[in-house]
C-alpha cells in the first residue's frame, strides 16, 4: 500500500515544530507500523534527509519505549497493542496518517517523536517500592497470598511506563499509571507497611510534575497497550483519603508510662 | 593473560560459603569512600547496582535507554528457576547444578554453576519480599511449571511476563537507591569506552544521548551488565538497541573475551515476512507440549495446512525422536527445523517456517483448555501475523536469542583486567555451550544481587581509599579518542545507511557462524568481514550531528563494533574443531546427526586476546575439569 505520513519533526525542545509530508511506498500489510516508518527513514536518509527520531527497543510491547500518536490517538487504532505491535493491515492503500508526539506539559520534547517521561520515573523514586534488603527476606513460602490478591495485583503490575496514559487525558494526568503501582503494591501483604505513606508521597510527586488531575475521562484506559483498569485509581482515591485519616491519628501512646 | 580462574578449593557444596568467609570486608564507614560504576540497567546492573547502593558504596549507574526499566530482560516470557523443591518432586541445589552443567553440554565451569544453583533459593525469597506478583495456586503458595524439557517443576513464573516483573522489582530496588542517594543513574548515556591505566580499570567514557557531550567517569570498580550480542546477526529476538559494544571496548582494552562462537538458537520464533523485518519475535517454548511439528512431506507443496492430508505431512520430530518427540532440545529442534526448510519443505509465503499445529490437542482438550494454557500467546501472534492459531498452524523458524558467550571472569566475576566485573549475559560463566531455559532470569539476578556486592567488596578491600578523579591524561585520551570516532563517522558521508551494512553482516554470519557452521564457511566469513568493514569505513552515510540526539550516530557506533567483534566469533567457531551445545561443526556429528564433542581436545574455555582491529586475535585457553559431573553425552532418542 502507498500512504501519506504527516510528520511532526522537531529539532529540540525549545526548537519550532512542524509538520513534513513524507509518502511511504510499497509498504507491506504485515509490516509494523514502525517497520514502516524504518523504511521512510532509509529512504530519507538516502535523500540527505535527517531521519525521524522516535523511541522502541523491544518491538514486542513489553519495554515501553515506542509511543506516538497515531491520527490523534496513543499507540494508533488497534486497541490493547504498543505502537511497535501496530501492524499495516490496520491501514489502507491511500491513508493519510498524522503522526505525533505524546504531548503533555511533564514530557517535554526532545527531538521530533522523543519526549522525555523521566517525570514517571520520579513518582516510582518517591515510594513505587517495597523497602526490603538484599538477602534479607524469609522464605518466599511464609506468607500465603491469596490467589485472587496475587493475580490482581499482577494486573496492575502489568503496567510497562509507556505514558500513553497521560497522551490519551484531556488533562494530561498520569493518575492510571501512578494508582497501577500503588495497586500492585497495596495489594499484597509485604506492600502494607508502607502503603498509607506510599500513596500520599507518589501523589505529590505526581502533581510536582505537572501532571493533571483526574476527573474520570477513562480515555486512560482505551489507550493503555496493558488494559489497565480505571478501576485502579477508585482504589488509588480510597488509599489516599484512608491515608488522610491516618496521618490525623495521634500515635498510640506506651500505656502506663512505660515504667 | 592471567586466567587464573579463582576457584576456592574443597568440595564443591562448600566452595561459596567457604569464600564469603575468606573474602575481605570493607568496614562500614569506609563503603562510602569507594565509588563504582554500574554500566547496564537489566536484571544484572539494576540488582547489583541497588545491593552495592544498599551496603553504603556510592554508586553511579548507567543506561543508554530513558529510563531504567527498559532494558531487555523485560522481554522474558517463561520464567526463572530455582531450586526450592518447593513440589517435593525430587529438586535439589544439586540437581540444578546437574542439569545446567549437562545442558550446556559440559563447557561451563562447575564451581560457578553450584553457587548459581545455591543462590537460586534466595532469589525468590527476595523477589518475593519486594512484591513480584508471582503466580500462586489457591492454597496461596507459589505455583511452579516445567520448563525446557526439565523433568522436575522448578519455574516461577508470572503469567508470560516474569522478566518484566523480575525486572520492575530490580527496578525498584535502584530507585529506592536513588530516593536515598546512593546511587545516581544516568539514563541516555551509551558507555563508549574503558578506561585502563597501569592494567586497572579505572572508570568508563560516555556519551550524552541528548546534548551528545562525551564525557568521563572515574571509579574505583567498574561493573559492566551490558547483555549479550545477538544483534550481531541483525535479526534476532533481542531489542534493537541491544550491541556488544561495551563489552567490545573492553575487549580491546585488554579484557579477554571468552567463548564468542556459542551462540543460542531459539528454535519457537515467528520466521521474518518480508525483507524489511526489523526484529523476530520469540513464542514462548511452552507451545511445544501441546503443539505439534510438521512440514508437507513434498517439496514446494502450495497447498493450505487443512488442504495437506494426514499421510502426506512429516512430524519429523516424532519421526526422529520418538521419545523426545516436539520437546526435543533447543538446538536440536532448530537444526532439524532448518534442514526442512532447505530442503524445500518450508511453509508460508516466504517458505521459510514449519508448522506448530495445535489442531489435535485441540480436538482432545477442547479450544478452552488451550486457550488457558496459551491464550495470550495465540493473541500476540495474531496481531503480528494476522493468523488465528486456533483456526490454522502457528508458523515457526529459529532465530537468535541468547548469546552464552562474554567475557571472560573468574569465580569473583572479575575480569582479567583488575577492577573489571563482568555480570549477567555480559560474562560467560555459567551456561556452557547452551543455556537452559528460565536460567538467564536466574543467572542476571545471581550476579547482581548476590555475587558481585561481596566480590566487589573484596576487591575494593584491597584498593586505597583515595577518592577517584577523572583528572588524568588516560581521561583525556580515551575522551578524545571516542569524540574522534564519533566524527569519522559523521564525516565518512558515503551512500548507504547503518542498516544496510547491518543487514549485510547479519546474512553473513546467520549464513556461515548461525545454526551450522563449517571450515569453508568460516574462512569465507573471516575474509568477507574486513571487507564489509572496509565499505562501511568509506561508504556509510550518518547525517546530522554529533550534538543533538542522533539515533543513525548511536546505531553506526554499535554497527561498526559488530563489524570487528563478528571477526573474533568466525575465529571462534574455526578454532573450536568439535560441535559442542549450540555450538555445531557439520564436521562433527553422529551418525545420527547430532552434536560430537571432543573432550580430550576442547575440554576448555576459548579466550580471546585483542590484537588490533583486521589482526588475528590470540586465544588462550583455561582448562574445564569435571569432578562433580561425569562427562557423557546427551541423548534425547
Amino acid at each position: 500500500m502507498n500512504l501519506t505520513l504527516h510528520v511532526w519533526r522537531q529539532d529540540g525542545p525549545t526548537a519550532p515544530g512542524r509538520f513534513e509530508t513524507y509518502q511511504a511506498k510499497d509498504v507491506s500489510e504485515h509490516a509494523s507500523f514502525l517497520e514502516m516508518l524504518d523504511l521512510v527513514n532509509e529512504d530519507l536518509t538516502r535523500e540527505g534527509k535527517e531521519p525521524i527520531a522516535f523511541e522502541h527497543d523491544c518491538r514486542e510491547g513489553i519495554c515501553g519505549s515506542c509511543g506516538m500518536m497515531i491520527n490523534g490517538t496513543p499507540h494508533g487504532p488497534n486497541k490493547m497493542v504498543a505502537t511497535c505491535q501496530l501492524h499495516m493491515r490496520f491501514f489502507h492503500d491511500g491513508d493519510e496518517i498524522w503522526i505525533e508526539p505524546f504531548r503533555a506539559t511533564a514530557f517535554p520534547i526532545i527531538r521530533d517523536l522523543v519526549v522525555d517521561r523521566s517525570a514517571l520515573d520520579r513518582i516510582i523514586d518517591a515510594g513505587g517500592y517495597i523497602s526490603i534488603r538484599t538477602g534479607s527476606p524469609t522464605d518466599a513460602n511464609s506468607i500465603p497470598i491469596r490467589k485472587r490478591d496475587a493475580d490482581e495485583a499482577m494486573d496492575a503490575a502489568q503496567c510497562i511506563g509507556c505514558g500513553a496514559c497521560v497522551a490519551a487525558c484531556p488533562n494530561a494526568s498520569a493518575m492510571l499509571f501512578t494508582s497501577a503501582k500503588v495497586s500492585h503494591l497495596g495489594l499484597l501483604p509485604q506492600g502494607q507497611p508502607e502503603r498509607w505513606t506510599r500513596v500520599v508521597d507518589m501523589i505529590a510527586q505526581h502533581d510536582l510534575e505537572g501532571f493533571g488531575t483526574c476527573t474520570n475521562h477513562g480515555a486512560c484506559q482505551e489507550a493503555c497497550p496493558k488494559g489497565i483498569s480505571v478501576d485502579f485509581i477508585a482504589r488509588l482515591n480510597r488509599d489516599l483519603m484512608q491515608a488522610s485519616w491516618k496521618a490525623a491519628e495521634p500515635p498510640v501512646a506506651a500505656a502506663g508510662g512505660g515504667g | 593473560m592471567n586466567l587464573d580462574a579463582k576457584i576456592p578449593a574443597g568440595p564443591i557444596e562448600q566452595k561459596w560459603d567457604k569464600h564469603r568467609f575468606d573474602m575481605k570486608l570493607v568496614n562500614p564507614a569506609n563503603k562510602r569512600k569507594y565509588e563504582v560504576i554500574v554500566v547496564g540497567t537489566g536484571l544484572a546492573g539494576a540488582s547489583a547496582a541497588a545491593t552495592l547502593g544498599e551496603l553504603g558504596y556510592r554508586v553511579k549507574c548507567f543506561t543508554f535507554h530513558d529510563s531504567a526499566r527498559r532494558a531487555h530482560s523485560i522481554a522474558a516470557q517463561g520464567g526463572i528457576n530455582s531450586a526450592k523443591n518447593y513440589q517435593g518432586d525430587g529438586d535439589s541445589i544439586f540437581r540444578l547444578f546437574y542439569d545446567t552443567v549437562k545442558g550446556g553440554d559440559f563447557r561451563s565451569r562447575e564451581a560457578n554453576v553450584y553457587r548459581l544453583a545455591e543462590v537460586s533459593l534466595n532469589i525468590i525469597d527476595q523477589a518475593v519480599a519486594q512484591g513480584v506478583p508471582f503466580a500462586r495456586e489457591y492454597g496461596g503458595l507459589l505455583a511452579n511449571r516445567s520448563f525446557g524439557g526439565a523433568q522436575v517443576s522448578r519455574t516461577f513464573y508470572a503469567r508470560g511476563q516474569t522478566g518484566q516483573q523480575l525486572l520492575l522489582g530490580a527496578y525498584q530496588a535502584l530507585k529506592r537507591q536513588v530516593a536515598l542517594g546512593t546511587v545516581k543513574v544516568y539514563t541516555r548515556h551509551e558507555m563508549l569506552d574503558l578506561v585502563v591505566e597501569d592494567g586497572v580499570a579505572k572508570g568508563i567514557v560516555t556519551r550524552d544521548l541528548v546534548s551528545g557531550k562525551v564525557e568521563s567517569h572515574a571509579g574505583h570498580a567498574v561493573v559492566l551488565a551490558t547483555g549479550g550480542y545477538s544483534n550481531v546477526f541483525f535479526l534476532s529476538t533481542n531489542a534493537k538497541g541491544c550491541n556488544v559494544t561495551a563489552t567490545w571496548r573492553a575487549a580491546k582494552k585488554g579484557a579477554g573475551f571468552a567463548n564468542p562462537c556459542y551462540t543460542q538458537i531459539h528454535p519457537t520464533c515467528i520466521p521474518p515476512a518480508g525483507d524489511y523485518q526489523s526484529k523476530l519475535t520469540l513464542m514462548s517454548e511452552s507451545l511445544r507440549n501441546d503443539g505439534r511439528i510438521w512440514v508437507p512431506k513434498k517439496a514446494g507443496d502450495e497447498r493450505r495446512a487443512r488442504d495437506i492430508p494426514e499421510d502426506e505431512r512429516d512430524y519429523y520430530l516424532e519421526r526422529f525422536y520418538p521419545s523426545f518427540g516436539n520437546l526435543s532440545p533447543r538446538d536440536i529442534s532448530s537444526r532439524r527445523a532448518k534442514e526442512m526448510v532447505d530442503t524445500g519443505h518450508g511453509v508460508g509465503h516466504m517458505k521459510n517456517g514449519v508448522f506448530l499445529d495445535f489442531k489435535d490437542s485441540i480436538q482432545r482438550l477442547g479450544r478452552e483448555v488451550i486457550a488457558e494454557r496459551y491464550g495470550n500467546l495465540f493473541e500476540m501472534y495474531e496481531k503480528i501475523t494476522g493468523e488465528n492459531p486456533y483456526e490454522v498452524p502457528m508458523r515457526i523458524f529459529p532465530a537468535p536469542h541468547y548469546t552464552m558467550g562474554g567475557l571472560w571472569v573468574d569465580y569473583n566475576l572479575m575480569s582479567n583486567v583488575p577492577g573489571l566485573f563482568v555480570l549477567g549475559e555480559a560474562n560467560f560463566s555459567d551456561h556452557g555451550a547452551n543455556r537452559l531455559g528460565a536460567s538467564a532470569l536466574m543467572q542476571g539476578l545471581a550476579d547482581g544481587y548476590f555475587v558481585a556486592p561481596l566480590t566487589v567488596g573484596h576487591y575494593l578491600a584491597g584498593v586505597p581509599r583515595d577518592p577517584v578523579t577523572n583528572d588524568h591524561a588516560v581521561f583525556r585520551d580515551a575522551e578524545q579518542a571516542v569524540a574522534e570516532k564519533t566524527s569519522r563517522l559523521l564525516a565518512v558521508n558515503g551512500h548507504k545507511t547503518v542498516d544496510e551494512f547491518h543487514i549485510e553482516l547479519g546474512r553473513l554470519m546467520w549464513e556461515n557462524v548461525g545454526m551450522e557452521r563449517n571450515e569453508a564457511g568460516l574462512k569465507e566469513t573471516l575474509q568477507k568481514i574486513p571487507e564489509i568493514r572496509e565499505r562501511f569505513w568509506s561508504e556509510v552515510r550518518v547525517l546530522g550531528s554529533g550534538d543533538t540526539l542522533n539515533q543513525s550516530l548511536e546505531k553506526a557506533g554499535r554497527v561498526a563494533d559488530f563489524l570487528e567483534f563478528a571477526e573474533v566469533m568466525a575465529w571462534d567457531a574455526l578454532t573450536r574443531d568439535e560441535s559442542c551445545g549450540a555450538h555445531y561443526r557439520t564436521e562433527h556429528t553422529t551418525p545420527d546427526g547430532e552434536a560430537k564433542r571432543d573432550d580430550e581436545d576442547f575440554a576448555f574455555v576459548s579466550v580471546w586476546e585483542h590484537k588490533g582491529v583486521g589482526e588475528k586475535p590470540v586465544l588462550h585457553k583455561e582448562p574445564l575439569e569435571f569432578e562433580n559431573v561425569k562427562l557423557s553425552t546427551r541423548s534425547y532418542k
